[in-house]
């Protein structure tokens, strides 16, 4: 017997009940009154440098508290030191989960780290959102459904570069020197997406070098004989700086693309000499704080300001603040979505529905695009040259 | 009669409770406890001839990759890694002992710590990295309860681990009886007049050296079990000085020092967290130097005295 009187009710019926349900039992981490966030990050150890992204992001929930909160619910976040150490990741993360009682984890930081709960917080149903890191594998929604990284990977950073080369310099020849390890050879595996059938052609020597090497100028000599023109180097910062002075010693001048990681000009330009740099091409999506080209950019005059009044003290040329700040503001925007309905479930299905999003703190033409079959929020990149003084933007935003 | 009867009663009783009154994320601090107070175990044979090791920790990452490796690629089930952690870290613990137990005191100190500085690297090297997985590490996935045992996954880990730690106690005890002992501790205490009294010195410290290390190991296998992951990050050196800071805190050598030393590595960094996110590490050291200064001889060192004054008292 339908008619539209019971089939209106029952369609009201099953409207309204799972959101009373949703509100008492389906909604852990949420009261009328609070969105609960948990995080670990190396607040301790080695890699302590990048405890400043979780403090970034306390400061940046603190502003959006005093602004009102979302949707008039306060945001409390809880960041824990796991010291990079995965065990203790694994530990911190329970204790989030399961006596914090958070509402899902946001910006957990490094590869081995969160891998070692990936599969806890997927069988859990809780989302791992934004993971601070660029291995390819966070972007996996078919068998992670509950994990989504942030960072652009580093397979996609490089087959940019890969598809810039086979465009604007057909015939390049070229050599890759890579770190070895996942970091690497995600580098490696995004050349030959970007590259295609050319690789074979193009590229003519691979050299890799172990972190324990005291030095890369036995790797950076072989490359050189290669008679290589192009030469494609996916370094960390130490070993960043180590190469650009090196291949500038030897006199090799080849056209150098540097991986993303390793562009800061405090800690691997100046210290391999700014002019030995000169000419060498990275791929960028955030703007940098210390460019005079931002001086009077809306967005960074935003977030200049959220640093005057929340972070006073803090380093202002230390990148991972603006890193953060986009973090951050892509997650309010997650939340926003997300309206009175912040299920786990639908958390989820909101990161996995943004569109279009630009942030004060990227560049312009980055647009943040997420769907239920890609979980790689940013997937484009700009090119950029070392002048010999700042990093100078050249052609368009490309995507991968 | 009865009275050693009702303690093991009392003692399986109060190991087991936790298991039902306790909620997931507290029962994995407790399995992390028993997995630590084997490898602290482990480490204190190493000090009972009057040796340091600062490299422990690569014994206990070595037997955690045994136990993910044999898991993952090899599907065999969990509880048949552990023996195979235990003796393969034996052979190894043998190998590193014969030449370095020649070294005395710091010197064996540093050549144990060398292993510690590069055993995560060995573990990142391309050759085996097929077994290994990289730097990225391999991930695991633990065991669940048989159907007939009706508890949850972290029950379940819980009981293994408190289960082969018990077990390893107790073999611990049965090795460190009678004359095994007294020539160990003559060795500590007095090398030459203990190779006088017709001791292998150098035999038993290699001895003691080799079963150590295969205690840790089976403790970093069971580790890989209840972590469900191994990468080179999760076995750094500090880990190596965190089992000796656990074995000092609990009292170098007791069995059950052994067990306050682990709850030490559990619960104090998670203390000095809470009361201080800026600088857990200070609070932490503020915390050791205070357990060191009211325990000089570690938790075993302070219970012995508390209950010889007890007796003193009661006697008079």
């Amino acid at each position: 017997m339908w008619n539209r009187r019971t089939l209106l009710t029952s369609i009201a019926a099953a409207t309204l009940l799972p959101t009373s349900r949703a509100r008492a039992e389906e909604m852990p981490g949420i009261t009328d009154k609070e969105i609960k966030i948990g995080n670990t990050n190396p607040h301790s150890g080695p890699a302590s440098a990048y405890g400043m992204i979780a403090n970034t992001e306390v400061a940046f929930f603190k502003m959006v508290n005093d602004r009102g909160g979302i949707g008039g619910r306060m945001i409390t976040y809880i960041s824990l030191d796991d010291g990079y150490s995965p065990p203790r990741t694994v530990e911190q993360t329970r204790r989030l989960v399961e006596q914090e009682g958070v509402a899902f984890m946001f910006q957990g930081l490094g590869t081995p780290p969160q891998t070692a709960v990936r599969q806890y917080l997927n069988a859990k149903k809780v989302p791992q959102l934004f993971v601070a890191t660029g291995a390819d594998k966070f972007g996996d929604p078919e068998h992670f459904p509950w994990t989504m990284g942030y960072n652009p990977s580093y397979r996609t950073e490089s087959a940019i570069y890969g598809k810039y080369l086979l465009k604007q310099k057909p015939d390049a020849k070229i050599a890759v020197l890579y770190q070895n390890d996942d970091f690497g050879k995600d580098y490696l595996a995004g050349l030959r997406q970007g590259l295609g059938d050319a690789y074979a052609k193009m590229v003519i020597k691979e050299v890799s070098y172990e972190t324990t090497d005291p030095t890369i100028d036995s790797q950076v000599i072989t490359l050189q004989g290669s008679g290589a023109d192009v030469l494609v180097t996916a370094a960390t910062p130490k070993w960043a700086a180590q190469t650009i002075r090196k291949v500038a010693d030897v006199g090799w001048k080849p056209l150098h693309f540097m991986s993303n990681v390793s562009i800061s000009v405090g800690s691997v330009i100046t210290p391999a000499g700014a002019e030995k740099a000169a000419g060498m091409i990275s791929a960028a999506y955030g703007k940098d704080q210390t460019d005079p080209q931002w001086a009077h950019d809306p967005g960074m005059t935003e977030w200049r300001g959220f640093m005057k009044q929340y972070m006073p003290d803090a380093d202002l040329t230390d990148q991972n603040i603006p890193y953060a700040y986009a973090a951050a503001g892509t997650l309010m925007q997650v939340l926003k979505q997300c309206g009175d309905n912040l299920s786990r479930a639908n958390i989820m299905k909101q990161a996995a529905s943004l569109t279009d999003l630009e942030l004060p703190t990227l560049l312009p033409g980055i647009r943040i695009n997420t769907s239920a079959a890609n979980f790689h929020p940013i997937r484009s990149l700009q090119l950029q040259r070392w002048t010999g003084k700042a990093w100078e933007l050249f052609g368009s935003v490309i995507s991968a | 009669m009865m009275r050693p009867l009702v303690a093991v009663l009392g003692g399986a009783a109060l190991l087991l409770a936790p298991a039902f009154l306790l909620s997931g994320y507290h029962l994995f601090q407790l399995t992390t406890t028993a997995v630590y107070a084997v490898a602290v175990l482990g480490l204190g044979m190493v000090t009972t001839t009057g040796q340091i090791s600062l490299g422990h920790g690569a014994f206990y990452a070595i037997g955690a990759y045994t136990a993910a490796i044999l898991m993952g690629a090899f599907d065999w089930p969990y509880w048949a890694t552990l023996p195979v952690a235990g003796v393969l870290c034996f052979g190894l613990g043998f190998a590193v002992g014969l030449p370095a137990v020649r070294l005395s005191g710091p010197y064996l100190a540093l050549v144990t710590f060398a292993l510690a500085v590069a055993v995560p690297q060995i573990l990142r090297a391309r050759a085996l990295e097929a077994w290994t997985g990289g730097a990225q590490g391999l991930v695991l996935t633990a065991p669940d309860a048989p159907a007939w045992l009706a508890v949850s996954q972290d029950q379940f880990l819980y009981l293994i681990s408190v289960g082969v730690a018990v077990l390893l106690f107790l073999v611990a005890r049965n090795l460190r009886r009678g004359r095994l002992l007294r020539a160990m501790l003559a060795v500590r205490d007095h090398p030459m007049a203990a190779q006088a009294a017709g001791i292998d010195v150098a035999r038993l410290k290699v001895h003691a050296f080799a079963v150590s290390a295969a205690f840790t190991g089976v403790a970093g296998g069971l580790a890989a079990i209840v972590v469900q992951f191994v990468a080179p990050d999760s076995f750094p050196v500090q880990l190596s000085i965190a089992l000796f800071v656990g074995l000092v805190v609990g009292g170098a050598g007791s069995l059950p020092g052994a067990v306050v030393g682990a709850l030490f590595l559990t619960f104090v960094p998670n203390l000095a967290e809470q009361v201080s996110k800026s600088a857990p590490g200070l609070v932490y050291g503020v915390l050791l130097v205070a357990a060191l200064y009211a325990m000089p001889s570690g938790a075993a060192g302070l219970a012995a005295r508390l209950l010889a004054q007890y007796r003193a008292r009661k006697g008079g």
